[in-house]
């Protein structure tokens, strides 16, 4: 009997029902076809730009690259360069250098070759010394696997810890969607822990015990817990005690501690400071062997914002030689990361330093991407918290805001009624009077019977009153028309 | 209480997946690698030889100079405001950066793009690959992923519901397709290359394979054919794609067509068709067959590898599928731009007239030799060999020679625990440095044994690594003489 041909009723079903990205789901889509008509039909929509306040990408909204980390870049893709004279007018002396001590590292000088699936050796010792320099304590190459983003370490995990659908993944609500669709991707059971709204998205280990406790009632054994420090969506950093309780915890209950640390280089507050959590672990006397923790790091967010690079690694710390050696097989079997993701990861650890003839201008372009993020974090803040119906918690690190909007009955209706979450009812008519692309908060998960949006910090400043005030123009008309 | 992670309480499917080419003959090479750094002169030999991997840049081969020239101008755009860069790159480099740079929004090249890839990037290779094959192909059809094996992992995860669900698979075949079929949990249905006629496939058997499988419940989904084949190197008949395309029409399974070698071919009484050409010209359209062609820029001239570049063109999948696959495609965003990049200058490459042109094809035509060059000695010489015999090599970038394994030698791999061709495989690196893979990571009708190597060591030290294979495999075969 022949198979049925390919229709969505016979595709895997983890796929089809389960896994969701609403990063890029149905609003964002439809703002694409939007952005196509105000091509086509210029003046046709109430507005004459969309403005894509969806997705942490800060290169596409004007941010510019770091110049040291492109000059070195453009020097590995053609290394034909460095032996011109005419290179040392257009390339700092510095880049040329890292660039030839780049070079150096690669057997054969061979940037196009598939590299040691881990990633080449000589850039993962610049990134294990990189992070014994932040934390200050040790860090080995060989823990390290460079990733085409931190995206596919996190599915790397999940492969390997999911072995059925009784196997659980402790998640914060809410979350950075990529945990929800990995876990569904591979069968599992996403466990939910709820941070806190009111005490500025704080977590309570209490909460985590009681999850952790309802999932085994239910025969789930739940194999890690995800922190996203700082947090996506929510912003917050969390506080060092905070961080020594959620290791201990980790170490209790036997839990895999799976530390996305990917905006670690933006904060935007003075009272907090960002901790990794191997660097917590280690200062609370837990060694190697005592805590199974990966830490995920990535070039796409900081002041570097190279997301289209795809590069990111994980630090792999406290698995047995025969579980790294499963990790290594799955990692073989795409062979490498990227080249260039895995350069810009090594340059991100270990940037220009006070000295360097690239310095002064590397160090004016990271402080001026990092005050100016947490410029528009606080206006962006401070204009949702003034608008009747919307509470915002302050943005402490990220690239994100959450606001809460408190939605009348009749909204809720007529969510429903359109057949939608009620905040992505709200985000669709956002889009439709404004241009201004979110994300509904349903994508993240919250409290039920709360609703919130996610909005980056990323448009370009000069843009920022325009788009407050549109939006408040939008929230009010809104409110207006659903008051109960 | 959860306890500790260990190999006992991962996930089974991670256990049983395999990936030979970077697998236990290549962990030890790698580890007599550094022994040779820290030990010098403790080995029979002074140089590993990785013939183990299609990795052309690691054995000394150049990328295409046009290709860098304008990854360095898209990489480092504000180059292309100096005056300075005239001296240092082709003008047609120049403007094909200008060109792909007005293509991304904002001339970000650090951002993410479409989740598809680039859409002015897909537009170009759409135009390639109809230039190619004289039928239209759609930008959207096209998702730009980091090399082909993502593509491959997506149509698994898409098509895979449980161990019932069957993919149809070339023995011997490249262990991407096996490894992920077993890390989505489903069943490789094989269908046996014959070796004694080049690795020919015959339909008919083809069909027995698939009953045979639908007989003891296997939902067989799609079939993968991989032209020019890995390991094998045959290139297929026009006569045997059709048969192939009507097949899985037939059948309704998914072709899943690799085509990643399709710029490797060493033979003139042979030509290269995509299937899309072939089921095209059969009659075939848009929505009489589910078609997945994957490309890379990994092989053929170019060798680009570590830049993670390729993609898949999906045809014949309603709508409602294809907003699946879109939505797997955007968990992880995108791919990487310079793969995006890379992947579009390979099917659009420099035109005669065009500034860089001579020396683009100067390149492209003395790496093609080369190869066949390279192809045909290591062919001779496997042959030459008593207890070897080895099928042309016609396209792709390896050998597949048959190792006649004396008794003796197979019952001292099982003794130590070893697949024979493992255990010939790590004698023949401890011997002399030349790292292989062994055919059971590709598989093969059992009972026979294979090595994959590649065709890839620079040529000039092609003579010494025959001479090196030869008095091995003699050494080797009169110590297990039966």
């Amino acid at each position: 009997m022949a198979a049925p041909s390919v229709a969505v009723d016979n595709l895997n079903p983890k796929v089809v029902l389960n896994c969701e990205y609403a990063v890029r789901g149905e609003i964002v889509i439809h703002a694409q076809r939007l952005q196509q008509q105000l091509q086509t039909q210029p003046g046709s929509l109430p507005f004459d730009e969309i403005l894509y306040c969806n997705i942490g990408n800060p290169q596409s909204l004007g941010q510019k690259p770091v110049t040291f980390f492109r000059e070195v870049i453009a020097l590995c893709d053609h290394p034909c360069l460095l032996e011109k004279e005419e290179t040392k007018s257009l390339f700092s002396a510095d880049a040329i250098s890292r660039a030839t001590t780049i070079l150096a590292s690669i057997p054969g000088r061979a940037t196009g070759a598939y590299s040691h699936s881990q990633g080449i050796k000589g850039l993962r010792d610049a990134i294990a010394a990189g992070i014994a320099s932040r934390d200050g304590y040790p860090a080995n190459a060989d823990d390290i696997f460079l990733t085409d983003g931190a995206s596919p370490g996190v599915h790397m995990m999940m492969q390997l810890l999911i072995r059925n659908e009784k196997d659980g993944i402790l998640c914060p609500i809410p979350q950075y969607p990529l945990y929800s669709a990995s876990i569904a991707l591979h069968g599992g059971a996403l466990v939910p822990y709820y941070l806190n709204e009111s005490t500025g998205w704080g977590l309570e280990i209490s909460d985590l015990k009681k999850q952790l406790e309802d999932s085994r009632l239910k025969g789930i054994d739940v194999r890690a817990l995800v922190v996203i420090n700082p947090g996506n969506p929510t912003g917050q950093v969390l506080a060092e005690e905070n961080q020594r309780d959620i290791v201990k915890f980790c170490k209790n209950e036997g839990l895999v501690l799976l530390a996305d640390e990917v905006y670690q280089e933006n904060i935007y507050v003075d009272n907090k400071k960002f901790n990794s959590f191997k660097k917590i672990a280690r200062s609370m006397g837990y060694n190697e062997d005592d805590l199974p923790l990966v830490s995920f790091q990535s070039v796409s967010k900081g002041y570097y914002g190279e997301c289209g690079k795809r590069g990111g690694y994980m630090e792999i710390t406290g698995f047995s030689a025969p579980v790294r050696e499963q990790i290594y097989k799955v990692a073989s079997v795409n062979l490498c990361s990227n080249i260039t993701g895995q350069i810009l990861a090594s340059l991100v650890m270990n940037p220009p330093k006070a000295g360097d003839a690239s310095y002064a201008s590397y160090k004016a372009e990271k402080d001026g991407i990092l005050q100016s993020l947490a410029r528009r974090a606080k206006a962006l803040e401070n204009a949702f918290n003034s608008l009747e119906g919307i509470t915002c918690n302050k943005t402490e690190g990220a690239m994100y805001l959450f606001p809460q909007l408190s939605l009348p009955q009749k909204a809720i209706d007529a969510a429903k009624a359109a057949n939608k979450a009620p905040d992505a009812f709200y985000a669709l008519r956002l889009l439709e009077a404004t241009g201004i692309v979110v994300v509904p908060g349903s994508g993240f998960g919250q409290v039920p019977g709360t609703w919130h949006i996610r909005c980056t910090i990323l448009p370009q400043e000069e843009k920022i009153p325009a788009i407050i005030s549109r939006f408040k123009a939008f929230h009010e008309g809104f409110m207006a028309a659903y008051r109960d | 209480m959860a306890t500790g992670v260990s190999v006992e309480n991962i996930n089974p499917k991670v256990l049983r997946c395999e990936y030979a080419v970077r697998g236990e003959v290549a962990i030890h090479a790698q580890h007599l690698q550094q022994q040779l750094q820290t030990q010098p002169g403790s080995l029979p030999f002074d140089e590993i030889v990785y013939c183990n991997i299609g990795n052309p840049q690691s054995l000394g081969q150049k990328p295409i100079t046009f290709f860098r020239e304008v990854l360095a101008l898209c990489n480092h755009p504000n180059l292309l405001e100096r005056e300075e860069i005239k001296s240092l790159f082709s003008t047609d480099a120049i403007a094909r950066a200008k060109k792909i740079l007005s293509m991304i929004p904002g001339r970000a090249t650090g951002a993410y793009s479409h989740s598809q890839g680039i859409k002015g990037l897909r537009d170009e290779i759409a135009a390639g690959i109809a230039s190619r094959d004289g039928f239209p192909a759609n930008a959207d059809d096209i998702f730009l992923t980091n090399g082909a094996s993502p593509g491959v992992h997506m149509m698994m995860q898409l098509l895979i519901r449980n161990n019932r669900d069957g993919i149809m698979c070339p023995i011997p075949q490249y262990s991407l397709y096996s490894a992920s079929l077993a890390l989505h949990g489903g069943a490789l249905v094989p269908y046996y290359l014959d070796e004694s006629s080049g690795w020919g496939l015959e339909v008919s058997k083809l069909k027995n394979q698939l009953e045979d499988a639908r007989s003891k419940g296997i939902t067989v989904r799609a079939l993968v054919v991989i032209n020019p084949g890995n390991p094998t190197g045959q290139i297929l008949d026009e006569q045997q794609q059709y048969e192939l395309v009507k097949f899985c029409k037939d059948e309704e399974l998914v072709l899943l067509a690799d085509e990643v070698y399709q710029e490797n071919i060493y033979v003139t009484n042979k030509k290269i068709n995509s299937f899309k050409k072939i089921a095209r010209s059969m009659g075939y359209n848009g929505d009489d067959l589910q078609l997945v062609s994957l490309h890379s820029v990994s092989k053929g001239y170019y060798g680009e590898c570590g830049k993670r570049g390729g993609y898949m063109e999906v045809t014949g999948f309603s709508t409602p599928v294809r907003e699946q696959l879109y939505k797997i495609a955007s968990v992880n965003l995108c791919s990487n731009i310079t793969g995006q990049i890379l992947a579009s200058l390979i099917m659009d490459p420099p035109k005669a007239g065009d500034a860089s042109y001579d020396l683009y094809e100067e390149e492209r035509d003395n790496i093609l030799k080369s190869l066949s060059r390279r192809a045909k000695a290591m062919e001779s010489a496997f042959n030459s060999i008593d207890g070897i015999t080895c099928n042309k090599t016609e396209g792709a970038m390896y050998l597949f020679p048959r190792i006649y394994l004396p008794q003796k030698a197979i019952e001292a791999a099982r003794a130590v625990n070893k697949a024979p061709d493992v255990f010939y495989a790590l004698r023949l690196l401890d011997t002399t440095g030349i790292v292989v893979t062994p055919g059971s990571g590709f598989g093969q009708v059992a009972g026979t044994w294979h090595v994959r190597c590649t065709i890839l060591p620079q040529e000039e030290k092609i003579p010494s690594m025959i001479s090196r294979f030869r008095e091995f495999h003699e050494e080797f075969m009169s110590q297990y003489r039966d």
